[in-house]
């Protein structure tokens, strides 16, 4: 049995920079997971995947993670790894978290 | 220490030149990710959670002054200020953008530093006991025999392409192992033999990872003439034999395993004969020009009194020449270890400040040198007892004289979650709970020797196996899961150590290491007797009760 397709969100890391980025619904790239693209269809999901990946100027390793549509219908992440991806690590105030 | 000659210096501008190139073409769109990653693994960059990570050598884990300064610049101009001191003897740094990468190099070139061979499916950074050639027990200084097999192995034209890594290790102290050699691919102790000549034992399969290994003794006595050859015919042999078809059994831990020990040597042996007369003396040569980098500074005799004064007088300094220095060979110099293990800090980590500190207290009285321990502590190797209360002055207006080497709060910890790809659970606030919590406590000098490793996923490089205490971070779905052993040991007496049970939530693995070791304070027979002496004594079950009380209240 096929296993019920979860909602995605499209991320990967910046060529330059190695910061997270997530695909918005322009096709653009964001820094903000509040600002990414939530894909709920499975086939969509797949399609921004490969355009993702085509833009090998920007995106290292682009990969479709887990979200789910928060309280203000944002993205939001399921997993504690996307949670520390949009955060920052834990032991500094660097990364994200001191960017925002 | 080994300072670079003319080809040297030609070989590292060329490779930094080289990547240089790769890393334009990479970002003018002519070389794609997966033509590219290959060769920034080969040049130590990594791609991690929130960036890039530079991964510097630190070759058998010596460092001169003017290196330490170079790697706080590093720190401060390319990265947030600070790196981290691994357990294999590299620094990483967390931060860097690719752009800046063979600038970084470059600037590492300058005081024969190099990325080299920090990751990939080569032969890795070389490692060493810290207290190298300064310690009282080892039958010789382990170094120069590390950098002769540093440029045997660096770009060694049959070793590029390896089935998996393959990383070696060298001790000059058989009864006090200080560098994990028995969890090592290779593993060299240098010994003496009845006629008195110095040669070499070497170890074979060890390893640590998702299958832990104790390594098996391959030969017992290697004359130095046919060290490069033997070495050249162990990983010749593994690279053929080696699995290529399985990542997860290509070390040479599960060939060893999978053909028997006897198989191997009688391989390596026939290999060994075949390409031994290759070696025409080039390398015995070459160890003999080595050594000569690496002879001892010339110790000064000068009064003690100054330490001697200043131990009866101060009970803090008291303390920290109690955990923190080592018997040197020279009765009247002392072995430093500066602890990067200050309770609430992430284990390893140096600011450029600190980086510098140190560098400067070597320089005015360490003979200029450093050193970096795999337990992610930083060394001055030869320091005149009568400059320690100078030293220790110095180190607390740096926060670094924290008095607990060997001690609870002296913890390994890998990067974890909170940097590292592959993690499946946070390893640093772990450790830096733990090691607040026994400071609160007021126990850690009365519980004594206990060696706590943790690891964010199997594949350990935080050594879980082989702590007194492991602790393994897992994601059980979806949350953090600790699971504890207990009973390893990184010596010469290595084990792996025995899982406890169930595994621990996040909030609930700083309570059961507390239990763990209230268990072992009700347990040991008296205060003489350390953690690993009572495990090996009662075993797991006693611990068991104190770790899993409900499990015994209901069995009652
Ligand atoms: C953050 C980036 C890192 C990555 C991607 C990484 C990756 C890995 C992998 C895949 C293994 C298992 C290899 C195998 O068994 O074939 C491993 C093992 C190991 N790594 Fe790392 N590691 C990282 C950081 C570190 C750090 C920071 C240290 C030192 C503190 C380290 C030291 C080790 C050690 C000691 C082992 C196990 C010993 C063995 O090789 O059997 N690694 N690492
Ligand atoms: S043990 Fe796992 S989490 Fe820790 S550094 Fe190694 S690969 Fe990363």
């Amino acid at each position: 049995m096929a296993r019920a397709f979860t909602p995605k969100v499209v991320t990967a890391n910046h060529l330059l920079e190695g910061d997270v980025i997530y695909m918005t619904a322009s096709g653009d790239w964001t820094r903000e997971l509040r600002d990414a693209e939530l894909l709920t269809d499975e086939a969509d999901a797949d399609l921004r995947l490969l355009e993702a990946q085509q833009q090998t100027a920007v995106t290292v390793g682009a990969y479709l993670a887990d979200a789910k549509s928060g309280p203000d219908g944002r993205p939001e992440p399921t997993h504690f790894r996307e949670e520390f991806r949009r955060t920052g690590p834990s032991n500094y105030f660097h990364g994200k978290q001191a960017e925002a | 220490m080994y300072q670079y000659n003319d080809f040297d210096s030609a070989f590292l501008a060329e490779r930094n030149r080289q990547f240089r190139a790769q890393v334009g073409r990479r970002i003018d769109g002519s070389l794609t990710e997966d033509e590219f990653r290959p060769l920034r693994l080969m040049n130590g960059l990594y791609l991690q959670l929130h960036a890039y990570m530079l991964r510097v050598a630190i070759p058998y884990g010596t460092l001169s002054s003017a290196q330490m300064d170079k790697l706080a610049l590093l720190a401060e101009k390319w990265d947030k200020g600070y790196g981290h001191f691994t357990t294999r003897q590299n620094i990483q740094y967390n931060w860097p953008k690719l752009n800046d990468v063979p600038d970084m190099l470059d600037a590492l070139a300058e005081v024969n530093l190099h990325a080299i061979q920090t990751s990939g499916n080569t032969i890795r950074n070389v490692t060493a006991d810290h207290f190298a050639g300064a310690s009282a027990d080892e039958v010789a200084d382990p170094r120069p025999v590390a950098e002769l097999i540093r440029q045997w192995s660096t770009d060694h034209p049959e070793f590029q392409a390896l089935p998996r890594k393959f990383k070696i290790a060298v001790s000059g102290a058989r009864d006090n192992d200080r560098a994990v050699i028995m969890a090592h691919d290779i593993g060299l102790y240098i010994v003496e033999n009845d006629a008195g000549e110095v040669g070499y034992q070497l170890v074979v399969g060890g390893g640590l990872g998702r299958t832990p290994m104790i390594g098996k003794v391959l030969k017992d006595f290697i004359r130095q003439d046919d060290l490069l050859a033997y070495l050249e015919a162990t990983v010749s042999v593994w690279n053929l034999l080696g699995r290529r078809d399985n990542k997860y059994k290509a070390r040479i831990k599960i060939t060893v395993h999978e053909h028997g020990i006897e198989e191997i040597r009688r391989r390596v042996e026939d290999r060994f004969a075949l390409i031994r007369p290759t070696f025409g003396g080039f390398d015995v040569a070459l160890l003999k020009e080595i050594e000569a980098f690496f002879a001892n500074p010339e110790f000064t005799s000068a009064p003690v009194d100054a330490y001697t004064a200043a131990y009866d007088a101060d009970p803090l300094f008291r303390s920290w020449a109690d955990a923190n220095l080592s018997a040197h060979k020279n009765d009247d110099y002392a072995i430093v270890t500066i602890s990067l293990k200050k309770h609430g800090e992430t284990p390893g980590d140096a600011s450029a400040a600190q980086m510098r500190a140190m560098a400067e207290l070597a320089r005015q009285y360490g003979h200029d040198e450093l050193r970096i321990s795999h337990e992610q502590n930083v060394i001055l190797p030869h320091v005149h007892k009568s400059h320690l209360p100078a030293i220790y002055a110095a180190l607390k207006e740096q926060d670094l004289h924290t008095a607990n080497i060997g001690l609870i709060s002296d913890i390994i910890a890998c990067p974890g979650m909170d940097y590292c790809a592959l993690a499946t659970a946070r390893s640093i606030p772990v450790a830096q709970q733990i090691a607040t919590r026994f400071d609160e406590l007021k126990l850690e000098h009365d519980i004594g020797h206990l060696q706590i490793k943790i690891s964010g996923c199997i594949n350990a490089c935080g050594h879980h196996h082989v702590g007194h205490i492991g602790i393994l971070g897992l994601d059980r779905a979806g949350v953090e899961n600790y699971q504890i052993t207990l009973g390893g040991d990184a010596t010469n007496t290595a084990a792996i150590g025995q899982r406890v049970g169930p595994g621990f939530a996040y909030d609930e693995i700083v309570p059961a290491i507390e239990r763990t070791v209230r268990g072992y304070l009700d347990l040991r027979e008296d205060e003489n007797e350390t953690f690993i002496e009572t495990f090996n004594r009662v075993g797991l079950a006693p611990f068991k009760a104190y770790i899993y009380p409900e499990a015994q209240a209901n069995a009652a």
